[in-house]
């Protein structure tokens, strides 16, 4: 494992950077104001899929598409047990809820499909989302005669503390398994499958576990995203994007590090809030274009850049093996 | 030790193994020959739980693992050294070989059996925190012999180590599998290079098309006047 490196100095510099922005988040609806904690919220929820994400295909090599599906599970969560009156569990327990039943979800899914390899089992995931939505929007017109779900409105502060307590959860999972037994596993299942199995890995379970580890998260922070939403409907609430936007940010910070994932979500969704107030006609183009850049330029993400410059400017007597 | 009998096995509608039969001895290296796709990998396959046999039994220390999944098989103290090698190429050495003892029972005792593992490949300790795609064709077959046995197996099935080594590293390796059994680890050796196995090995049997052709020990099949004409080219 890496524990050479956390071990040595440069393990406390990240910390201290770490917690510094920690505080600074816990603080924020103190002194910000709301279009910041609206925008925070926003960069967390990308960090939250992405981070989920980067957990489960990062590690294991099998690239989900399904974040949509859980994000979505999650927000349906949320239409059904917090309606815009009567709503009759705490917010708490619907995020509960919606974190649950996508990793049951993805228990099933799991346990049906992981034994796909490579593109087939992307095909699938991608599938999930679409069939999730399709039968909710049969089961809402032709049973329920509903178009729209109206969900209860919370305050801003209280869903980017959810969403932040999500966060930190997600970074802590991610965290640990990395260092891990059961995180060496995933990553020998990634490298070689059939390797693996023979060193005694039940690779079956490890996959299905840590897909549904992940679909957790990815439905709790659909579940307290919702709350932002006012009101949903199936089209609105199972987005294709949703399920290519992790991908994109975890290429483009980097997956070789922790930190890839957030500083990639977070400069990524920062552009897209940007970009798409201000040019709102060029800025899925420009997206294209920085994320040709990135894999032309930048194979180990931001954070792969990042390493490679502080090298050279530490003389490289780091080498990288 | 590990006894297989009357098994069948295929793939899809291909009939690939047909009623092989056979006993591994404890303590002693038993290796089975055969050419290409007469379907040791097959066979071998199906002992480690990667492939379900269509009818025929496998029993290891007495125990049927026909039906158990490859990961059961391991902690029985099965363990089973890929062709190719299949390593980990972007983990450092030490993490392969800490992947190798993942099972719980080997886990415990990691940090002894990687001092044995160090002992029989010096080399592996001394390369120990490189990336296992930067060692060479030897040092990765060595690793991925060390890599197997971190699992303190019983058995241990060595599948073709000599391949894509130069005849110098080759003597090494049988060197090195002899030593193991001395150390009293069965081996179920694979190989195509048939002269070395059969000059290294106790028991053998090979494989043609599926079937089992020969079997006995080693010096038999040495004399036997099949094996020098169609194996050994004499």
């Amino acid at each position: 494992m890496d524990t050479t490196r956390f071990k040595s100095k440069g393990f406390y510099i990240p910390g201290i950077i770490t917690l510094i922005i920690f505080a600074g988040l816990v603080t924020l609806p103190l002194f910000g104001s709301l279009y910041n904690v609206i925008l925070i919220t926003t960069l967390l929820m990308y960090a939250n899929l992405t981070v989920s994400w980067v957990l489960f295909s990062g590690l294991t090599g099998y690239m989900s598409l399904a974040t949509a599906a859980f994000f979505g599970v999650g927000i349906y969560a949320s239409a059904l047990f917090l309606p815009i009156t009567g709503a009759e569990l705490p917010i708490l327990v619907v995020v509960l809820i919606g974190g649950l039943a996508s990793s049951i979800i993805a228990f099933g899914a799991g346990a049906l499909t992981l034994r796909l390899r490579g593109i087939y089992f992307t095909i699938f995931t991608f599938g999930l989302v679409v069939l999730i939505m399709e039968l909710l929007n049969w089961w809402e017109l032709s049973v329920n005669k509903i178009l729209n779900r109206y969900i209860m409105l919370v305050d801003n502060n209280y869903i980017f503390y959810v969403m932040l307590g999500l966060f930190v959860l997600v970074m802590l999972t991610f965290f640990f398994i990395r260092r891990s037994k059961f995180g060496l596993a995933m990553r020998s299942i990634g490298e070689n499958e059939e390797a693996a199995s023979h060193m005694g890995i039940n690779v079956t379970m490890v996959k299905i576990v840590t897909f549904a580890i992940s679909a957790f998260f990815m439905g709790a922070t659909g579940a307290i995203w919702a709350t932002k939403l006012s009101y949903i409907n199936p089209h609105e609430a199972f987005k294709v994007l949703i399920s290519f936007l992790p991908v994109l940010m975890a290429i483009f910070g980097g997956m070789g590090h922790i930190y890839g994932p957030v500083i990639g979500a977070v400069i990524f969704a920062y552009l897209q809030e940007t970009l798409q107030t201000k040019f709102s006609e060029i800025y899925m183009l420009s997206f294209g274009v920085v994320l040709v850049l990135a894999i032309l330029y930048m194979p180990h993400g931001l954070v792969g850049l990042i390493q490679k410059v502080w090298r050279r400017i530490s003389g490289g007597k780091r080498v990288h093996t | 030790m590990l006894e297989v009998s009357n098994l069948n096995a295929f793939y899809g509608n291909i009939h690939v193994l047909w009623d092989i039969s056979f006993t591994v001895k404890e303590a002693e290296i038993f290796a089975l020959i055969g050419a290409n796709g007469a379907g040791k990998s097959t066979l071998l396959r199906a002992i480690s739980g990667l492939l379900l046999p269509a009818s025929g039994t496998i029993t290891f220390l007495g125990q049927r693992i026909d039906h158990l999944s490859s990961n059961e098989i391991v902690e029985l103290g099965l363990s089973h050294i890929p062709e190719g090698r299949k390593l980990f190429t972007e983990m450092s050495v030490r993490e392969n070989l800490e992947m190798g003892a993942y099972t719980k029972p080997a886990w415990v005792q990691k940090a002894e059996t990687l001092k044995w593992v160090y002992e029989i490949f010096p080399i592996l300790k001394e390369r120990e925190k490189q990336l296992a795609s930067t060692l060479s064709g030897g040092e990765q077959q060595m690793l991925a012999m060390g890599r197997g046995l971190m699992s303190r197996p019983k058995l241990c099935i060595i599948d073709e180590p000599s391949n894509g080594l130069a005849p110098r590293l080759v003597l090494e390796v049988f060197k090195v599998i002899k030593s193991l059994r001395d150390q009293d680890i069965t081996i179920l050796l694979v190989e195509q290079n048939v002269k070395h196995t059969l000059e290294t090995a106790d028991r053998a049997c090979v494989l043609e098309n599926g079937r089992l052709a020969l079997d006995g020990t080693c010096q038999q099949l040495l004399d036997s006047e099949h094996i020098r004409k169609a194996y050994l080219g004499l």
